[in-house]
């Protein structure tokens, strides 16, 4: 799975979280600092910090000379970007319509009855509840993605097989 | 590498394969990956080692091998054979050479003269599956960059053009646009600097065709591109890919690095003087950047919103330059039109819709997976023939094409031929090629609230007829499902269908009303059914039923 979809959940070591600032500083010179990478600086930001602080996005504007209210427009368009924090584990349900007549409404139905709301993080900080809108792996449906993995043919009690995995109360 | 090269490489690797005894294909599109396609590999490659026959044997991944419904699925040469649902224990049986063991395997054995595959015609999947994508030469071996090879020393540019006119090959994103018509209008286009740009965000629900071509055949698409830059005169292209296929991205990162250093992109292809940059800009999850105009603004970096056309892209596209925007599965078509011909590819199809249609065929369907047909062949052929129909003697009502553009089509209108103008008279669209069967176990007005859903959700809210008519539609649809609707609703809904038709400012809103119009126009009754005043008896059970769906 892509790198930039997917925040690694594990604990960094401290030298790459150092470089972080080092690692975007490259990404955007890369791009000659280029306003038309916005997007593309993004996507790198949002993988090496795991999603965009207000401080990022003005460190962004100024090095690519564009207004803060671009960047923000632009990250707030996408609904790639996310300016919270996520979860440990993130759980995706695709809600396509060939996963939604295959019953892709009872695996959310798990996801917000155990962890949180589509579209938020449980409160211990454990699991973030996302939808889809088709990932394209129709026929696997219902289809998931747990962590970047592509889990097929779900059902609601493999998928609390899953949670209990984890952890999950 | 020189032409030469390119022909010397290709047979120098047919010559290794015959010295092969046999040549197993792992498919490892996401599918099949995520059923466990990854061991299965690494055991048949471990079996291989561990057998000491390496110089005999050869396992390699391979694109989507179509019957996503019986993955994991591994393809034997020798013996011609596609074994379904594959576990890492049947490695020694699989690459035995005494038949008595691979007979072992006989009820994983899938009929290759079954009509899922007897009744295909691949033209753009020629490959899927029967080369490794992670590997340039094996595209060469399968006669890659023949065609590129081809254009570039025997053709001049408007050759290469009026041979895609001739085929009469039309745009696969779903409108359907003559493809050599718009290569025509960036050719004439004075200005040095132009674009070729291939859409790859595939975001139709149910839809995947772009994604396994993507995965399985990458170099197929680079090589339309290059030969589509040679033709209007280009030198940069983009691949704007959705951010949600990850593998894609991957397969498409090494296919370029590997085209570029064999020098088939980039500069002096194929020691030409011609050359061809690729760069891949990767999608932020917007579905409004399938439309053409916000896709060139996803690719300036800036938020996705169309913009009103004219001027088209042709004439002003990136940056203000003329850009031929093209979808995946075209610039897969067109490899093969310059190396077989325009005339060859004309006589395939229906009059106005040449070629053949690649289709996901997903829901309530036997064979889930992914299908490529002559243009013309029926629905009930695709899905009950191809698809093997509904399974467990569920019943068919309708099925889905175009995904939130298209409409729902019901059991009698079931014989006609897939191709643009009959899809539209029925009121959907060809689309992009997501086919989802639903049986009666779907409620018809919540599928139609759903696509509703997904239009308001997508909106970029630029224009208001598409901005709030989709939130009232929804609203309208959802109290409806809770079966609080009247028939003024009812009216309402085909008011404002014809407002955002006709208001919209681009195809999202345009075609928003699409699956609505076609559910009242073919299930009228499970609307009326549901309306609070008449309660019939059966008014009731079908709200209960549609409370049970509802989120």
């Amino acid at each position: 799975m892509p790198t930039h979809v997917q925040e690694s959940s594990k604990p960094r070591a401290a030298a790459v979280r150092d470089n972080r600032a080092k690692f975007l500083e490259r990404a955007m010179s890369r791009h000659h600092y280029s306003g038309d990478a916005l997007i593309e600086v993004l996507h790198t930001a949002q993988e090496l910090y795991g999603y965009l602080t207000p401080e990022l996005l003005k460190t962004i504007a100024r090095k690519l000379k564009l207004p803060p209210s671009r960047v923000l427009g632009v990250a707030t368009f996408y609904h790639f970007f996310s300016l919270e924090p996520k979860g440990e584990h993130s759980y995706i349900v695709c809600l396509g319509t060939a996963c939604y007549v295959k019953g892709a409404l009872g695996l959310l139905e798990v996801l917000e009855r155990r962890c949180a709301m589509a579209g938020s993080t449980s409160p211990d900080g454990k699991v973030s509840v996302n939808s889809a809108r088709c990932i394209g792996a129709c026929g696997l449906a219902p289809a998931m993605i747990r962590d970047g993995e592509i889990l097929g043919r779900m059902t609601p009690e493999k998928l609390n097989e899953d949670l209990d995995r984890i952890g999950v109360e | 590498m020189t032409i030469e090269e390119l022909y010397e490489t290709q047979s120098a690797e047919l010559d290794r394969r015959k010295r092969l005894e046999n040549r197993i294909y792992c498919c490892t599109a996401a599918g099949c990956i995520s059923c466990g396609a990854e061991s299965v590999k690494k055991a048949i490659a471990d079996q291989i080692r561990s057998s000491g026959r390496e110089g005999k044997l050869e396992v390699c991944g391979s694109g989507c091998l179509g019957l996503c419904s019986r993955g994991p699925l591994v393809y034997s040469e020798r013996d011609n054979e596609l074994y379904g649902e594959v576990a890492p224990e049947d490695a020694p049986a699989l690459i035995s050479s005494n038949p008595v063991d691979r007979e072992q395997l006989r009820f994983k054995r899938a009929d290759l003269e079954a009509p899922f595959f007897a009744k295909q015609h691949r033209i753009v999947l020629a490959n899927s599956g029967r080369v490794d994508p992670e590997n340039v030469t094996d595209y060469i071996a399968a006669g890659g960059y023949q065609a590129l090879a081809k254009a570039l020393t025997e053709m001049t540019p408007a050759e290469v053009i009026a041979e895609i006119r001739t085929s009469g090959l039309r745009g696969r994103g779903g409108a359907g646009y003559p493809t050599g018509l718009k290569w025509e209008l960036v050719a004439r286009q004075p200005t040095d600097t132009k674009y070729v740009v291939c859409n790859a965000d595939e975001g139709d629900p149910g839809a995947f065709m772009d994604r396994s071509v993507l995965e399985g055949d990458p170099h197929r698409v680079l090589e339309g591109m290059a030969i589509a830059a040679y033709a209007v005169g280009a030198q940069q292209g983009f691949i704007y890919v959705r951010g949600e296929y990850g593998l894609a991205i991957q397969r498409l990162q090494s296919a370029i690095r590997q085209a570029e250093r064999e020098h088939l992109l980039g500069n002096r292809i194929l020691e030409t003087g011609f050359q061809f940059r690729i760069d891949l800009r990767i999608g932020a999850g917007a579905f409004v950047c399938g439309e053409e105009t916000a896709l060139i603004a996803s690719i300036e970096g800036k938020r996705g919103q169309p913009r009103q056309r004219p001027p088209y892209p042709p004439e002003s596209g990136l940056w203000g330059k003329p850009t031929l925007i093209n979808n995946v599965e075209t610039f897969a078509n067109v490899a093969r039109i310059i190396e077989r011909g325009g005339e060859w590819f004309a006589s395939i199809g229906t009059e106005h819709s040449k070629g053949t249609k690649v289709f996901a065929l997903a829901g309530r369907i036997q064979n889930t997976g992914l299908i490529e047909v002559e243009m013309g062949t029926p629905l009930r052929e695709i899905i009950f023939d191809i698809g093997g129909g509904v399974p467990r003697g569920g019943k068919f009502k309708a099925v889905q094409t175009g995904g939130p553009s298209g409409g729902c089509i019901p059991e009698e209108l079931l014989d006609t031929p897939v191709d643009y103008e009959s899809l539209a008279a029925v009121g959907s669209i060809m689309g992009s090629g997501g086919m989802i069967v639903m049986d009666e176990t779907s409620d018809m007005v919540d599928v139609a609230r759903f696509f509703m859903e997904f239009c308001m959700d997508e909106s970029c809210g630029k224009c208001i007829p598409c901005r709030a008519g989709t939130v009232q539609m929804h609203d309208i649809l959802a109290r409806l499902t809770r079966g609080e609707g009247t028939p003024a609703d009812i009216d309402m809904l085909e008011q404002l269908s014809s407002l955002l038709k006709e208001a919209s400012l681009c195809g999202l809103g345009q075609s928003a009303p699409n699956p609505v119009l076609t559910t009242l126009k073919y299930f009228r009754h499970e609307y009326e059914a549901k309306l609070k005043e008449p309660a019939g008896a059966g008014a009731g059970d079908s709200a209960a039923a549609a409370g049970g769906e509802e989120r």
